[in-house]
């Protein structure tokens, strides 16, 4: 699993258990201490460190003019973000829980995804979007969305989810480094296991998908949470005899066509695994991608094993709607094998 | 930021008789209307003067050229010269201007070339300037966004420790948003160096003011969120210059935001494919027609000897050059390239756009090579 990580950018530096809270806030520490345009904020992210902790003692560290606490206000956020961009900002701002966000939607669709484009590439958005996001935490209701498809469905922005805590601080430093709006998906039910790991750390680029176990009968495709999952079903299929690859997709926007296509080629048969609903979801378009692009290399359909169509549901329900291990496997139980 | 945030002596409701420098009938106005703010002098009168009639010849020209369909659409701003005029002309060049799609005026007084300025309205492309440069943000369509940039960029000043203040023009329409509320609480709680000047010109497209608000008037809206908020004559140049050049001041002095409503109406078409007539009275544009910014800024001038006749002919030339210009460079040929389309998007590449690009580039040489043939 943790074959990837390069090793640490400092020679003699231990490795420690690190959780992906603790990576993304050693990332937005660094990037604070290495560029001055670098600011912070959000509701909640100064003093207490943010719901999730991500932002602890930052405010204290670099003071409220780097980091602060702002009115409870999505649009509000994302707008002035806009603004501080326009001059020479680079902020990085936290909309707290995925379903918060929707009241941004008009500010990152109309405007941060589109700025670049309106003025002839004059104006840059160096603008990270911070989205905690997705289920398997107990919340209640607009707690656990999945919203990466009205996201993914907006050219101009640039939108991954990290899976691990080394993904989560490399990426996380290239975001707040793009000179492209990102919108930084964190999966929330992943924010505390932890890694053996030392930190500064650099992965693979963030615009790219990464094989995180080899194997040759079926891909697995998935991202953020659902890695976890897709490595539980490849373990427990592996048990039946089943050889599966998994996919950590990592950037949703852009698509990392040739890493998936090799894989799919390779095995000839690929699923999508999001939490997500189905219906138009992000799924759908992986799945039509792998299928223009690799038709004749598909031996059958690819499917899609993802949350229902329905608002996600109350915590003590969740786990009836969360694509799990064994799911997974009854869906590629549905191919004919032998074909 | 909180830090800094200096609670002095909270805002009281602001007068509603509108502050007025310089009456309708182009007199200066009794003591008790001016609010104690500065009369402009005489040369920044004459400048007002001068960058009112030329904006209004270059308004008239835009409308024009849209009714011969030469511009795919134009929203007018007769009427609103004091308010688009005096306000902008209060801002420095290093402060920045956040406009709607009815500021088109404005954008003359911040040194962008009429041409630059069409694109958006012809068709060719969403912003035909830089706005850096300018320290102009794009013209925003969608109402009350801009003013929260205007807010961010106000607030990054104020980080940088720039001399620096924001402008973001609202309408009265865009009053009921959100995010007019989100920009005015931003930027009182954050003390950023803004000034919201709110053009009511009474009509959201067809809906009068009394179905948009409630309140006693539009500027009284500042005090809840702890601003000081002024309602001024917005058919006075002088009054809309004054108040806005003192609010600029006291913002980028750290004194915070204010909101500026200025009551003025909008006497043209909502845009070219609006019919006003299904909404308002003839009479109340009549009447309004009668207070007019440019004729009464004129009176003023003319009664006090400021301006003379080789001032009247040389603007008078300097309007029609722009507005000849303006033909010119609308009626222009222009090539646009479509493959450029594909260019600003992203400022990193993607290979899926590089893809899109090159399906396109094949579509247009096949196009051209099958031209050629029938040639």
């Amino acid at each position: 699993m943790s074959a990837h990580i390069d090793a640490p950018a400092e020679p003699g530096v231990a490795a420690t258990p690190t959780s992906m809270q603790a990576a993304l806030n050693a990332a937005l520490r660094d990037a604070l201490t290495e560029d001055p345009s670098v600011v912070v904020y959000g509701e909640d992210v100064g003093p207490l460190g943010g719901v999730f902790r991500v932002t602890d003692g930052l405010a204290g560290e670099f003071g409220q003019e780097r980091v602060w606490d702002s009115p409870l206000a999505e649009a509000g956020i994302v707008g002035t973000a806009i603004g501080m961009a326009m001059y020479g900002m680079r902020p990085v701002v936290e909309m707290q829980f995925d379903a918060f966000s929707y009241p941004a939607f008009q500010q990152v669709v109309s405007h941060l995804a589109k700025m670049r484009n309106r003025t002839k590439g004059a104006v840059s958005m160096p603008v990270v979007v911070r989205i905690p996001y997705a289920g398997g935490v107990g919340g209640v209701e607009h707690h656990s969305d999945s919203s990466e498809a009205y996201w993914t469905h907006t050219p101009g922005l640039t939108v991954v989810t990290p899976s691990t805590p080394s993904d989560a601080y490399s990426m996380l430093r290239e975001a707040i480094a793009s000179d492209d709006p990102v919108i930084f998906l964190e999966p929330k039910s992943r924010y505390w296991p932890k890694e053996e790991l030392a930190l500064p750390v650099r992965t693979e680029p963030m615009c790219t998908a990464r094989v995180v176990r080899e194997g040759a009968d079926v891909t697995l495709l998935a991202y953020g949470a659902t890695v976890k999952t897709a490595l539980e079903a490849a373990e427990l299929g592996g048990q039946e005899g089943l050889d599966v690859e998994v996919i950590d997709l990592r950037s949703l926007s852009p698509f990392d066509d040739e890493t998936v296509d090799k894989s799919v080629r390779k095995t000839s048969r690929a699923a999508v695994v999001h939490e997500a609903s189905k219906f138009v979801g992000y799924g759908a378009e992986v799945a039509a991608r792998v299928t223009e692009r690799n038709f004749y290399y598909l031996a059958a359909p690819v499917l899609r094993v993802t949350g229902f169509d329905i608002p996600y549901p109350s915590p003590k329900l969740e786990e009836f709607h969360l694509p799990t291990a064994e799911r997974i496997l009854d869906a590629l139980d549905t191919w004919d094998w032998e074909a | 930021m909180s830090v800094d945030f200096r609670r002095g002596d909270l805002p009281t409701l602001p007068d509603s008789a509108p502050v007025t420098l310089i009456d309708d009938e182009g007199h200066r106005a009794a003591d008790a209307r001016d609010g104690g703010f500065d009369f402009p002098g005489a040369d920044e009168l004459k400048s007002l003067y001068r960058k009112m009639v030329v904006a209004r010849r270059f308004d008239v020209q835009v409308t024009t050229l849209t009714r011969q369909g030469r511009m795919a659409t134009y929203p007018s701003a007769l009427g609103q010269e004091a308010c688009e005029i005096g306000a902008t002309a209060a801002l420095r060049a290093a402060d920045w201007l956040f406009p709607t799609y009815r500021d088109t005026i404005a954008l003359l007084t911040r040194g962008i070339d009429p041409v630059d300025i069409f694109p958006s309205f012809r068709g060719d492309w969403h912003c035909g300037y830089d706005p850096s440069a300018h320290r102009t943000a794009p013209q925003a369509t969608p109402l009350a966004t801009q003013a929260l940039h205007a807010v961010g960029a106000a607030t990054a000043a104020k980080l940088k420790h720039d001399d620096v203040a924001t402008l973001a023009f609202l309408g009265d329409g865009a009053s009921s948003e959100g995010e007019t509320h989100e920009a005015f609480n931003f930027a009182a709680v954050w003390q950023a160096p803004t000034v919201f000047m709110l053009q009511n010109n009474q009509f959201a497209i067809s809906v009068p003011l009394a179905k948009q608000s409630h309140a006693r008037m539009l500027a009284d809206k500042a005090v809840g969120y702890g601003m000081p908020g002024y309602r001024v004559d917005g058919n006075d140049v002088a009054a809309v210059y004054a108040v806005v050049k003192s609010a600029l001041g006291r913002a980028r002095a750290g004194g915070g935001p204010t909101l500026v409503e200025g009551l003025t109406y909008r006497i043209e078409a909502h845009t070219n494919s609006d019919d006003p007539s299904r909404y308002r009275d003839d009479a109340d544009v009549a009447t309004w027609k009668t207070r007019d910014p440019i004729e009464r800024l004129e009176k003023y001038l003319l009664s006090t000897g400021l301006l003379g006749e080789d001032d009247r002919r040389s603007i008078a030339a300097e309007a029609e050059d722009l507005a000849a210009r303006t033909r010119d460079a609308v009626s222009a040929e222009t090539t646009l390239d479509p493959l450029e389309m594909f260019d600003h998007v992203y400022a990193a590449e993607r290979p899926e756009m590089r893809r899109q690009r090159d399906f396109l580039a094949a579509e247009l040489a096949r196009s051209d090579e099958a031209t050629g043939a029938n040639a």
